[in-house]
């Protein structure tokens, strides 16, 4: 069995698991968040601006955006490679995964840096 | 044999639905129906037996020892990897008894598939005992005992019970997608070699450290359902992969091993 990538796949799998199991700690804590807010109030827009302007809060969700993107483009790279077995597929879901999941954090990251005004 | 007035009361028959294909030939696939008399102890074996026997001799069947011991007659019973010779009729329960070739095993004939993939599988994890140690052998005898406890054995025994049936590896779900996946069978005997004391081997885990490798098993569980055996690969593809996160030390070491240098006794962990 031939493998060719920088990391070896036990230590891909190694952050898969870590990435998940941090992301269920920090969502839990997002998610407690949301809860003490009333809805509506959680909806307006000066509401939403002053979160993103709270550093802990800004740390909270940039975390959430890493973990989930790093595990959730990671599954799917395992799900489409279980799908067809050759080398010109395992090279583009590696590339197309990897692409995406650095696109999205980037895109995300953006979006709170210029929210915060950093 | 005449059978006495109880066996004969006691005589049942049972359907039996065998699925036909001719890969060779290139024919049609189809069921077979043979009904055939069964008492309290007839296996599926028995049974394909008679209808070769006394209907059809042409249904093509692997078998060879009758007790679950070389693993040549495993074969899909009312859906499910069994060992034929193992499954009692009576233990079905069921008037119909439907016998189909294993599942992701290529059909050359009727009941009979193509190991070679499941055996190249076995073969890729280098399934034998790698001593680095150069050893002074006894110059009479020309001999050399490798020493292991009890303790030793236990940790790899019931893994040396696989007898190769390749049921584990029809019930596999990740088998079905990926041909690539060497299945429980081979993760489980890479397990063996690599809990065995007697085995220095430093890339037997590497072979298995890939893409298509240990890391695409989902813990389905369903080799361990199968296993005629009780190896429960489930757990040798578990301790392999939390030893390769780290999760678990080399513990193959912990019991230790005592070579014997003449009169003394030396302790290595």
């Amino acid at each position: 069995m031939e493998s060719h990538s920088i990391l070896k796949e036990s230590q891909i799998m190694k952050i898969h698991y870590v990435t998940g199991i941090a992301a269920i700690f920090v969502v839990a804590v997002h998610i407690l968040m949301r809860l003490i807010v009333p809805f509506e109030l959680s909806l307006e827009y000066d509401y939403i601006i002053s979160n993103y302007k709270n550093i802990f809060y800004v740390l909270i969700l940039e975390s959430i955006l890493v973990l989930v993107s790093v595990h959730g483009f990671n599954g799917i790279r395992i799900i489409l490679l279980e799908l067809r077995q050759n080398k010109a597929w395992e090279n583009m879901t590696t590339i197309v995964t990897i692409s995406a999941m650095i696109a999205l954090i980037a895109y995300g990251t953006r979006t709170i840096i210029l929210v915060n005004g950093l | 044999m005449v059978l006495n007035n109880t066996e004969r009361i006691n005589e049942d028959k049972i359907v039996l639905k065998v699925y036909r294909e001719n890969r060779g030939q290139k024919s049609r696939t189809y069921y077979d129906r043979f009904e055939v008399p069964y008492k309290r102890w007839t296996t599926v074996l028995d049974a394909l037996l008679y209808v070769k026997s006394y209907i059809d001799p042409s249904v093509a069947i692997r078998y060879s020892c009758r007790m679950a011991s070389c693993g040549s007659c495993g074969m899909k019973i009312n859906g499910i990897p069994r060992l034929a010779c193992y499954t009692k009729i009576s233990e079905l329960d069921k008037s119909t008894i439907e016998c189909e070739p294993l599942s992701n095993f290529p059909i050359i004939r009727d009941l009979v598939t193509d190991f070679s993939l499941f055996f190249n599988h076995h073969k890729d994890i280098q399934p034998y005992v790698q001593s680095n140690e150069s050893v002074e052998t006894d110059t009479e005898k020309k001999t050399f005992s490798f020493y292991q406890s009890p303790e030793d054995v236990d940790r790899y025994l019931q893994f040396s019970y696989c007898i190769k049936c390749g049921l584990c590896y029809s019930a596999c779900p990740t088998v079905g997608t990926d041909l690539r996946f060497p299945g429980p069978q081979a993760l489980a005997q890479l397990y063996r070699y690599f809990a065995d004391t007697r085995d220095e081997s430093k890339n037997r885990l590497d072979i298995v450290d890939d893409r298509h490798g240990i890391w695409r098993c989902h813990f389905a569980g369903s080799c361990s359902k199968v296993c005629p055996k009780g190896v429960d690969p489930a757990l040798g593809i578990q301790l392999l992969r939390s030893y390769m996160l780290g999760i678990s030390k080399d513990n193959k070491k912990l019991a230790k091993k005592i070579e014997i240098n003449g009169d003394k006794e030396i302790n290595n962990n």
